[in-house]
């Protein structure tokens, strides 16, 4: 079974469409990269799957059925737009939030601690929400996603303000919920870190589908004609290389589309040269987001 | 504000108690005062408490005892009195017009003057002493009614309304800060992943409704109390108060009513509010009806059967003030009050239903507050 299946979704606003005629699904135990340009339908398609607002037409199933009032118990989700009671303490925040997702005061109490315990928050307990740093409340707004078990969660930007160690411990956590067999769906603008974690994602640019499916196949797709190598020395000329592009620390051949990778190395290696690194140019997924994006917009 | 209330009543009444033991009432301090008789005659009666009556052969006389401070002020009986009724007042002081006190103390000396001798005693103190009235109200079947209006049957349906009116205000602008306080604070998306929209604004409305609830039923379960204690106290007045009939249901009634209605308000004017002060300016526009009646009060009292006070008691926003105030006043027609409460539970209904649209199209919407002909656009839209 599916945890969400978005089949054929349309939302309009007053004066826009925002999300146009979308469809995809997520399984259980991946995770699933959502990425796309501001404005690009990301936001109003999560709260779609939320049932925070309600599609003009489509439909969104989530573990197989349609939302109703306790499948709220199962979905953890981290809006982009985020923020907890500003004078209430961390520990009453949670167990708060929690018991709104049918969780007892005592188990989740338990399960705060344990989340406290492992992002290194523990002395935060008794502390008020307003007198931590933003940092800190990410974190913690976090803990308040996860805290009920849910088995799908989505995170919208959960990178924002965060600094590479707390970056670093939500990606160790987002890579735990999903060895549990949970899905995670992430919304981020860092390519980066959708590239790093994810197993499968859906590009969409003005409320349309741009690119989905696999991550290693979509990039393969993407793969162009050309080599990135590093030898010692100069590489000086080479046959079969339409051109040359310099880097830091390597050039990009551009083959001449008669010539193969394979046979380049060969030639290389016959002329003698060290060869310290040769590899097939893929694009990274910034590169086919820009190529996506840009391409849409001319 | 719920326990606040019955406190102060309570320390009222104890500072009451606690003055009158400490402190003896004082002597009334006897004033005296001029005239100047040009007809003849008036000689008697000289001392009505707590005035005394000098007289002076001369205006000029009385003027030199008034500007050597020997008498207040003086007056004239003039020799045209018995044909004009005139009587010229000199005085220092500057004032309005004569104080009652001095006014009523002259006209009994000249009365009881000018029919001494002629009439019998106790036919001047007839006609001296003021009206003596009693009424008493007859049911349809002509047995003396239970409840009998006058002063004693409005002092509590008047702290009642004014005490309606301060909650209303309060709950209103409580519900709107509240909401604009966790759309600032960007909360409203984590609350909405964890309940439906129709459950935020209706735990809302009922979390105020219940504490609203509570509040009255303290108010009222501590009236009776109060009175028997403060009647105890000052006796005179306080132990003549009654609590209308139907007031304490219609109390409740009301109240639970208005209750929903401005939190209903305030739902859908907290959900356009981009913040917490922008939301309470807002509100400000229907909190206001619930003060209306209270500004209004005193030509009810006078003109009890006018149309505006039907208009009022059935207009939803001004109804729970109105209609508490008007009970202690006069009778309401039982058809107003079935229209009133129709219209009421009516208004509810419909506001609850634009809130819950409002709620689910701008609550999540952060920035520039809408305009009222985007936001009709918008919910008939969604």
């Amino acid at each position: 079974m599916q945890a969400v299946e978005v089949s054929h979704v349309v939302k309009s606003f007053a004066d826009k469409v925002a999300v146009d005629d979308l469809s995809f699904a997520v399984n259980q135990g991946e995770l699933f990269g959502l990425i796309g340009p501001n404005g690009a339908g990301k936001t109003t398609t999560i709260r779609m799957m939320m049932d925070i607002i309600k599609p003009d037409s489509g439909e969104v199933t989530v573990f197989g059925e349609k939302f109703g009032e306790t499948t709220l118990n199962k979905l953890g989700y981290l809006p982009e737009e985020r923020g907890l009671y500003k004078k209430l303490k961390v520990l009453d925040s949670i167990t708060y939030l929690a018991s709104l997702k049918g969780m007892d005061r005592r188990p989740a109490e338990e399960k705060a601690g344990e989340l406290l315990e492992r992002t290194g928050m523990s002395y935060t307990r008794n502390m008020k929400i307003e007198e931590m740093s933003k940092g800190m409340g990410q974190i913690i707004q976090f803990i308040v996603t996860i805290v009920h078990d849910p088995q799908l969660v989505i995170l919208d930007e959960p990178f924002s303000g965060l600094d590479p160690v707390n970056t670093e411990l939500l990606k160790e956590i987002c890579i735990d919920l999903k060895n549990q067999g949970k899905a995670v769906i992430l919304s981020a603008h860092q390519m980066n870190q959708v590239e790093e974690l994810c197993d499968r994602i859906l590009m969409v640019n003005n409320g349309r589908a741009v690119l989905y499916g696999d991550l290693s196949e979509i990039k393969s797709n993407y793969k162009g004609n050309s080599v990135l190598l590093d030898v010692e020395g100069e590489p000086g000329d080479l046959p079969g290389v339409a051109e040359k592009r310099a880097h830091k620390g390597y050039v990009e051949l551009v083959l001449d589309g008669k010539t193969t990778p394979q046979q380049l190395l060969e030639r290389l290696v016959s002329s003698g040269k060290v060869v310290n690194r040769f590899e097939m140019a893929t694009p990274s997924l910034n590169e086919i987001f820009l190529k996506e994006v840009g391409k849409n917009k001319k | 504000m719920t326990l606040i209330v019955p406190v102060l009543a309570l320390l009222a009444i104890g500072i009451v108690q606690l003055v009158s033991v400490i402190i003896e009432p004082a002597e009334v301090e006897t004033t005296t005062i001029g005239y100047v008789d040009e007809i003849g005659g008036f000689e008697q009666y000289t001392v009505q408490d707590p005035i005394e009556l000098v007289r002076y052969p001369t205006q000029d006389e009385a003027t030199a005892a008034l500007l050597a401070d020997d008498v207040s002020e003086y007056f004239v009986i003039s020799a045209s009195y018995t044909s004009t009724g005139l009587v010229n007042r000199y005085t220092l002081e500057k004032q309005l017009e004569p104080p009652p006190g001095i006014q009523s103390a002259i006209k009994r000396f000249l009365t009881s003057n000018i029919l001494t001798g002629k009439v019998p005693e106790n036919t001047i103190q007839l006609v001296e002493a003021p009206l003596y009235l009693t009424t008493t109200r007859l049911t349809e079947t002509g047995a003396v009614a239970t409840e009998q209006g006058g002063y004693e049957n409005l002092i509590i349906p008047a702290i009642f309304s004014l005490l309606l009116a301060l909650s209303l205000n309060f709950f209103a602008g409580y519900m709107v800060q509240g909401l604009g306080e966790e759309k600032e604070s960007r909360l409203i998306e984590v609350l909405l992943s964890s309940v439906t929209t129709r459950q935020l604004l209706v735990g809302k409305v009922l979390g105020l409704g219940v504490a609203g609830l509570v509040q009255v039923a303290v108010w009222l379960v501590s009236l009776p109390l109060l009175l028997n204690l403060a009647s105890s106290t000052f006796g005179g007045f306080f132990s003549t108060i009654q609590i209308p009939g139907n007031f304490i249901i219609l109390g409740i009634v009301y109240f639970i009513l208005g209750y929903l209605l401005f939190a209903a308000l305030s739902a859908g004017v907290g959900a356009v509010s981009p913040n917490a002060r922008e939301g309470v300016q807002l509100s400000l526009i229907y909190s206001m009806f619930a003060i209306v009646p209270l500004w209004f009060s005193s030509l009810l009292m006078i003109f009890p059967k006018s149309w505006i006070w039907t208009v009022l008691s059935i207009f939803p926003v001004t109804a729970p003030v109105e209609v508490m105030l008007r009970l202690g006043v006069s009778e309401i027609p039982a058809w107003e009050m079935a229209v009133s409460l129709v219209l009421l539970v009516l208004s509810i209904i419909g506001v609850l239903a634009l809130s819950t649209r409002i709620f689910r199209v701008y609550l999540l919407m952060y920035g520039k507050r809408p305009a009222l002909g985007e936001v009709l656009r918008n919910i008939r839209s969604e």
